[in-house]
């Protein structure tokens, strides 16, 4: 049996009966006269693999920072699994089910690669100062619950090796695994993915997409991505979205964008 | 070979995530707490307890309470000594106000009060990092001591303007005040050192140590990770004030008898920060292995001429003394920055692959 592509019609089918499950109406973003972002509309549906890319400065990391409430927009309503949201600060946003992982990566590195995922996993943990000063019972019970949780995550992703290992002194593939397995911690419904795949050599490129898409499959993780390596890009994400100069400029599925003239104005420039 | 690992295979995660994975430590451990508890007390005189074990062990809890909020959560604090005083006058009003009360209650209670002003003076943490909140906290410092000294109130009114403990006993025996036996005392601080040092292992290797950990690597991304900063750094204060508080009740009532409001200025507050650093940040067992060092080696080297049949003045003996303990001091932290715990770590991962070099 041969596996044949889906036709373009069939993709886009398949992308509208899915349910919305981040909606973005007009949000504008501004850092005094500076605009991140200008006007910005487009929807995260449930179970989609969504990428977002644009020339650098286009203001896809503003985004990212906008959908997990790092960043305040001054103006635009955000719907977030049918509840509209006012003020939002990261920690609720986490609570709510909106983890991330960051360009830089940004891990606990004093800490071991079991404690930096068993971090991800803080909100999660209820039990008070009593209990923890005597680590037994009801405080060790939940530990252990936790732990069994984290051991699923670092089998997923293949860390074993390296659990006990100060997260500071792994290679930068690793790391960025580890982040990865550190936000899948907080059993998110929407995972913001910043650059998964920025300074990878091709293998690690390839393990990587593999993960992404396991996460999307297996989970049923909802992602949102941004990346600037356009193969994988184009071949993970279901529907893709395009910003230049902090406005939208595109929006469909992979092959849409791919042709649309003015992505390619924007990345290859316009003679003047 | 002492520390062969072999054959200690783990099961179940309780068994892994245990307070000693490796027999060893155990065994360690065991033998450390039988000599504090049983050995040192066979062979101890006065001047052992008041000058080596008693201040050891004080200034150790004083360095874990430190450390919690320097080495755990990474907020710098140079206020240490002015927390211990607000312990020790604490205790001290709640002994005055309510005599009739145990000492034990009364000391655990003045731990709030300590936590209490050590939040209050954390509030700035949640706006200025590093230095600038290590100087935020010398006001806090400065402040202390000024209101122990202009507040008569905290001293009972007394005309010298110090506090002084009376003698007061549990269930019949003496524990505070001149007539107090030194070894009843050290009992009584050794108990109290190994529970909030039993605590102490269990909240940083749990929920709360991890919360501060993330907060010290890295703030924005423990925000982002759900960690609420302000209730972590708080927390941080607050745990870490109670402990030092605690410890500086225990200064004063078990150890000194009597203090001055500037017994708890700036000086203290230093050979603290010194014994938190060079045992180790972010390390229970540092504090011990740097308040021997800081607090029991000049004593030790202030006996040995004697011991070996030398006069030496005392006062070139003092000269000979900081040098040595300065120079011991520039060589450990030039052999192991991260302090003396680390130093102890890489021995015993030495020792376990022994005698194989990887």
């Amino acid at each position: 049996m041969t596996v044949m592509d889906p036709t373009l019609e069939e993709v886009k089918r398949r992308a509208e009966e899915r349910e919305v499950l981040l909606d973005l109406e007009n949000v504008s973003l501004s850092f005094g006269g500076v605009k991140a972002i200008t006007n910005i509309s487009f929807n995260i549906k449930k179970g989609e693999i969504r990428a977002i890319i644009g020339p650098n400065g286009a203001g896809k990391t503003s985004m990212l920072n906008v959908i997990n409430g790092f960043y305040q927009p001054q103006e635009g309503v955000i719907t977030f699994n049918g509840e509209k949201r006012s003020s939002m600060k990261p920690h609720l946003a986490v609570s709510q089910g909106i983890a991330r992982t960051f360009q830089n990566v940004a891990l606990f590195k004093g800490m071991s690669t079991l404690d930096n995922i068993m971090a991800g996993r803080a909100t999660r943990m209820k039990r008070n100062m009593f209990w923890q000063m005597l680590y037994w019972g009801p405080a060790q019970r939940e530990e252990i619950e936790h732990r069994k949780k984290v051991e699923e995550i670092i089998d997923f992703l293949e860390i074993q090796h390296i659990r006990r290992t100060p997260v500071g002194t792994l290679p930068y593939g690793l790391q960025k695994r580890v982040e990865l397995a550190r936000a899948l911690a907080m059993e998110p419904e929407l995972l913001l993915l910043d650059e998964p795949m920025a300074g990878m050599n091709l293998e690690e490129k390839e393990d990587m997409s593999r993960f992404i898409l396991d996460v999307n499959d297996q989970l049923g993780t909802t992602i949102a991505l941004i990346e600037h390596d356009m193969g994988v890009v184009m071949d993970l994400s279901d529907r893709v979205v395009v910003l230049d100069y902090g406005r939208k400029i595109a929006d469909g599925v992979p092959e849409e964008v791919q042709s649309n003239q003015e992505v390619i104005d924007a990345y290859l420039g316009l003679s003047h | 070979m002492f520390y062969r690992t072999s054959g200690q295979f783990k099961t179940t995660y309780e068994s892994d995530q245990a307070l000693f994975p490796i027999k060893q430590d155990m065994f360690l451990l065991v033998v450390i707490l039988a000599i504090m508890y049983a050995i040192f007390p066979m062979f101890a005189s006065e001047f052992t307890y008041k000058a080596l074990l008693v201040p050891v062990l004080i200034y150790s809890l004083a360095s874990l309470g430190l450390n919690i909020l320097t080495g755990y959560a990474g907020q710098l604090s140079l206020g240490t000594a002015g927390f211990m005083g607000v312990g020790a006058y604490a205790c001290y009003k709640i002994t005055t106000i309510f005599p009739e009360m145990n000492i034990i209650i009364a000391l655990f209670l003045s731990g709030f009060f300590s936590a209490a002003v050590g939040v209050a003076f954390g509030l700035p943490s949640l706006r200025i990092k590093g230095f600038y909140l290590a100087i935020a906290t010398l006001a806090s410092q400065f402040f202390l001591v000024w209101l122990f000294e202009k507040w008569a109130w905290l001293y009972n009114y007394n005309a010298s303007g110090a506090i002084e403990v009376r003698t007061m006993d549990i269930f019949g025996l003496v524990v505070t005040g001149p007539t107090a036996s030194p070894m009843v005392q050290y009992y009584f601080v050794l108990g109290i050192v190994s529970v909030v040092t039993f605590a102490m292992i269990n909240v940083t290797r749990g929920r709360y140590g991890r919360t501060w950990k993330a907060v010290r690597d890295m703030d924005i991304a423990a925000e982002l990770v759900g960690i609420n900063l302000m209730r972590a750094k708080l927390s941080a204060f607050a745990v870490s004030s109670y402990i030092v508080g605690i410890a500086g009740a225990l200064m004063v009532f078990f150890w000194k008898g009597a203090a001055e409001p500037n017994l708890f200025d700036i000086p203290m507050s230093f050979q603290i920060v010194f014994i938190a650093i060079i045992g180790g940040l972010g390390s229970v067992m540092g504090n011990f292995l740097g308040a021997i060092l800081i607090v029991a080696l000049p004593v030790v080297l202030g006996l040995l001429p004697e011991l070996l049949g030398l006069t030496i003045g005392s006062a070139t003996m003092e000269h000979v003394n900081v040098m040595v303990v300065g120079s011991l001091i520039i060589m450990f932290l030039i052999v192991e920055p991260h302090g003396l715990a680390r130093f102890w770590a890489l021995i015993r991962e030495k020792l376990i692959i022994w005698p194989f070099p990887h």
